[in-house]
């Protein structure tokens, strides 16, 4: 079973948000700090893994299954691959769209990869899990045993941030029966006004921190293009330093809380209180606050 | 003979037996009491009502007898009809525990023409559930053609995963229908849906107004439905239980009447097709199926009356009151046909009544049969002590007030304990009621009958099934087995 010196963490932001590139552009830069990371994407689109394999995963456990007859057919070897330094990834698959039960798919797929020994000789395992915590099955990361961490990837967008309070609501109902802990919010950028104080006077609404501001680039989608992380394609860009400041950030966080999600009136007087201020100027200071390295960091 | 217990309650039953109630509550924690007592009284006679709420979820833990949607419209509404297919879409476990399980009597080859006894079930796996079971399900239906091709059509009995991941079975219904050329009809009767089996019986229903009367429509459009004759009518709602509608059907045809359409017992898709064109629906179990009586009254014009074969006198009766529908020549037959069968009726009561008189009796079925054959046990002399449904709605409980006397005591829903306790106390000398609670009682040493299969015997419908009813009940409660129930060691204290 799954070793306990293991460090699982989640993904989790409103669909779209960038949860997948953030996370392997943040795994890539852990990977290059020695450590080994598995990466398990929960998204029927399979594609929380694309940018490491520099391809989409062709052999998602659930597809594989379905050929099969079961899950019961499968090898591990089949569905864990393994990609940018050594990184390990693998993905649950899923239903297409307006079909079945995604929800389910990911609880099979779990089950699998703990019962087949998967969760082995690894520092990290991070969950990639698709927009809001809709349904059981989108909960079970962050069931005991699980991502005992969670990182919600989010914007000064207002339906970004509803989307994080939600998560943050979930992460609350497992927190007193799984241990589950809320490890901070990640701001990726969208250049909204004010977005960084915004999102640090939501992550202390919801009892966190806002661990790292991810600024806007566009050297992401270039790399995005190309199937790699920033890190790989270009890893002298300020854009490849700050994931790895981020994942240095993740490595050593230790401000690990139970959320305390707030009202939806509180959500908007929120917005209200800081969507009439600030502009391109805020948005210069946030990037330069970010990119301030922490002790430790060359 | 009668316990001394008995002749107290006599004296004032009503008083007797409420008290009996309070005690029964007693144990219960405040809040399942609070919603038991509502389920539990004593009918009094004149009221229009029986006083107990029905048709409400059962409380929890309470050991409820109910079944679910799925039962109500695979098990009772759709899986009678002979010539059709009658998929399990879901798991395997719901359709193999129900597997024939009502006793359904048809006539055909069965695998053939007919597949009354067989088990179809779409066995879903993880996979089924992950990736959703339509193409499955299309892929089902094109095999049940290919092996058997002389069926007449399909019906999908949804089990609860279907509605949970949301499949699409109206798509595929429409889609193979085409394929197949052959009726397919999907049916939402998820087991969560509603508080009992009940709401199956609604949904099977409707899934007939919406998918096989609109075959009706159109062919009758197209100048193609029978003209029918004055004297056409349905049986609704007998499933034909050891042959019931058979015994049923025999004595309508002899007053004259052309029965077209038997729903859904020994039933087949045609007739229900047609039978928009009948005159006359005549229900039998109102319960399960009121609602498609009602829809043909209001759509297609066809009044509907509820009538009851269980009892000489009820028969009687019910023959009389429909032909009061029809012209003098079929109320003549009618006399003919209650003089036809006095010998015999005669003959019945002779031999079994002396062996039956005031015996009494506790009653506990379904929808229907918890006011029907009360008379049956009546025309034997018998008494009712006790009546309830496990799934009967307001209507069901007002049309027992016809029934039932003054202190009879009514259970709704009853639980485990609540019929127990009541048949302890009250101790009649027949229980008659459903598998779940005929070993409880005969391990009470008290005589049993099933009221749901009949026990594996039957008819109990008509004149002819009255003859078995009372046979039954004489070798239930005579059977010199109960004299060899008391421990030997004991016997001296007796």
């Amino acid at each position: 079973m799954t070793d306990e010196s293991i460090r699982q963490i989640a993904f989790y932001g409103k669909g779209g948000i960038g949860k997948s590139t953030t996370s392997q552009n943040t795994i890539a830069g852990m990977a290059e700090l020695g450590q080994r990371v598995m990466i398990v994407g929960c998204d029927p689109k399979a594609d929380s893994t694309r940018l490491m394999l520099h391809s989409k995963a062709q052999t998602t456990i659930l597809h594989l299954a379905a050929e099969r007859g079961a899950v019961e057919d499968l090898e591990l070897e089949e569905v864990l691959l393994t990609g940018y330094r050594d990184v390990r990834c693998v993905e649950s698959g899923g239903p297409e769209p307006g079909v079945g039960c995604a929800g389910r798919g990911i609880i099979t797929a779990i089950n699998f990869l703990e019962e087949n020994g998967a969760y082995e000789d690894l520092d990290f395992v991070s969950y990639d899990v698709l927009g809001d915590v809709v349904c059981g099955g989108f909960a079970m990361p962050i069931r005991e045993g699980k991502a005992q961490e969670i990182y919600i990837v989010t914007s000064g967008e207002m339906m970004a941030m509803y989307a994080a309070n939600n998560i943050a609501r979930g992460v609350l109902k497992y927190a007193h029966s799984g241990g589950v802990r809320l490890g901070g919010l990640i701001c990726n950028s969208r250049k909204v006004d004010r977005e960084l104080e915004l999102i640090e006077t939501l992550a202390k609404r919801l009892n966190t921190q806002m661990i790292h501001f991810v600024p806007r680039d566009n050297i992401v989608q270039h790399a995005e293009l190309r199937r790699m992380t920033v890190i790989e394609y270009a890893p002298d860009s300020q854009q490849a330093e700050e994931y790895r400041i981020l994942a240095n950030k993740i490595i050593n966080n230790d401000n690990l809380t139970i959320p305390t999600p707030i009202s939806m009136d509180e959500l908007e007087d929120l917005l209200v209180e800081f969507g009439i201020l600030g502009g391109e100027e805020e948005y210069e200071k946030a990037i330069k606050a970010g990119t301030k390295a922490p002790a430790g960091i060359a | 003979m009668t316990p001394p217990e008995s002749t107290i309650l006599e004296d004032n039953p009503v008083i007797a037996k409420k008290d009996l109630i309070k005690e029964v509550l007693e144990v219960y924690p405040d809040k399942a009491k609070k919603k038991r007592e509502k389920h539990l009284n004593v009918y009094e006679e004149g009221k229009s009502d029986c006083g107990v709420k029905s048709n409400i979820k059962s409380v929890p833990g309470s050991m409820t007898t109910r079944g679910c949607a799925y039962a109500g419209s695979k098990g009772v509404v759709w899986g009678p009809i002979k010539d059709m297919i009658h998929i399990s879409h879901g798991p395997v476990g719901c359709g193999y525990y129900s597997w024939s399980g009502r006793r359904n009597y048809y006539i055909g080859t069965t695998g053939i023409d007919s597949f009354g006894t067989m088990q179809f079930t779409s066995d879903f796996q993880e996979r089924d559930i992950v990736f959703g079971g339509d193409k499955k399900l299309a892929k089902l239906i094109t095999e049940l053609e290919e092996l058997f091709p002389l069926n007449r059509g399909v019906s999908i009995q949804s089990e609860c995963p279907i509605g949970l991941i949301g499949d699409d079975i109206e798509a595929v219904a429409k889609k193979s229908a085409k394929e197949i050329g052959k009726t397919v009809v999907p049916v939402r009767c998820e087991g969560f849906r509603g508080v009992s089996q009940s709401l199956g019986h609604h949904i099977a229903n409707d899934a007939v107004r919406d998918w096989v009367f609109p075959q009706y429509d159109k062919e009758k459009k197209a100048g193609n439905t029978p003209e029918g004759t004055p004297y056409d009518v349905a049986i609704i709602g007998d499933y034909n239980i050891g042959g019931d509608a058979w015994s049923s059907r025999i004595l309508l045809e002899e007053i004259g009447l052309r029965v077209v359409a038997q729903w859904s017992g020994d039933g087949t898709l045609h007739e229900m097709i047609n039978t928009p064109s009948v005159k006359l629906n005549l229900v039998h179990c109102y319960r399960s199926m009121n609602y498609i009586s009602r829809h043909m009254e209001e759509t297609y014009g066809i009044p509907w009356l509820e009538y009851n074969f269980f009892g000489p006198t009820q028969i009687a009766e019910s023959l009389r009151t429909i032909a009061a529908r029809f012209d003098e020549t079929i109320q003549a037959n009618a006399e003919t046909v209650i003089a036809k069968y006095e010998a015999q009726t005669r003959a019945v009561i002779e031999k079994f009544r002396p062996r039956l008189e005031g015996k009494t009796v506790a009653l506990m079925v379904g929808g229907l049969r918890p006011r029907h054959v009360v008379p049956a046990f009546y025309d034997l002399g018998m008494q009712l002590i006790g009546t309830g449904y496990e799934f009967g709605h307001n209507d069901d409980y007002k049309r027992t007030t016809h029934y039932v006397e003054n202190g009879t005591l009514i259970y709704d829903d009853v639980s485990a304990y609540e019929f127990e306790t009541f048949i302890k106390e009250l101790k009649p000398d027949l229980v008659a009621s459903g598998i779940k609670e005929k070993y409880v009682f005969q391990k009470m040493a008290l005589p049993f009958r099933q009221m749901h299969s009949w026990d594996y015997s039957g008819p109990y419908h008509g004149y002819d099934g009255f003859a078995i009813f009372a046979r039954d009940m004489d070798l239930a409660l005579n059977s010199p087995t109960w004299s060899l129930i008391g421990a030997p060691w004991k016997q001296s204290d007796e």
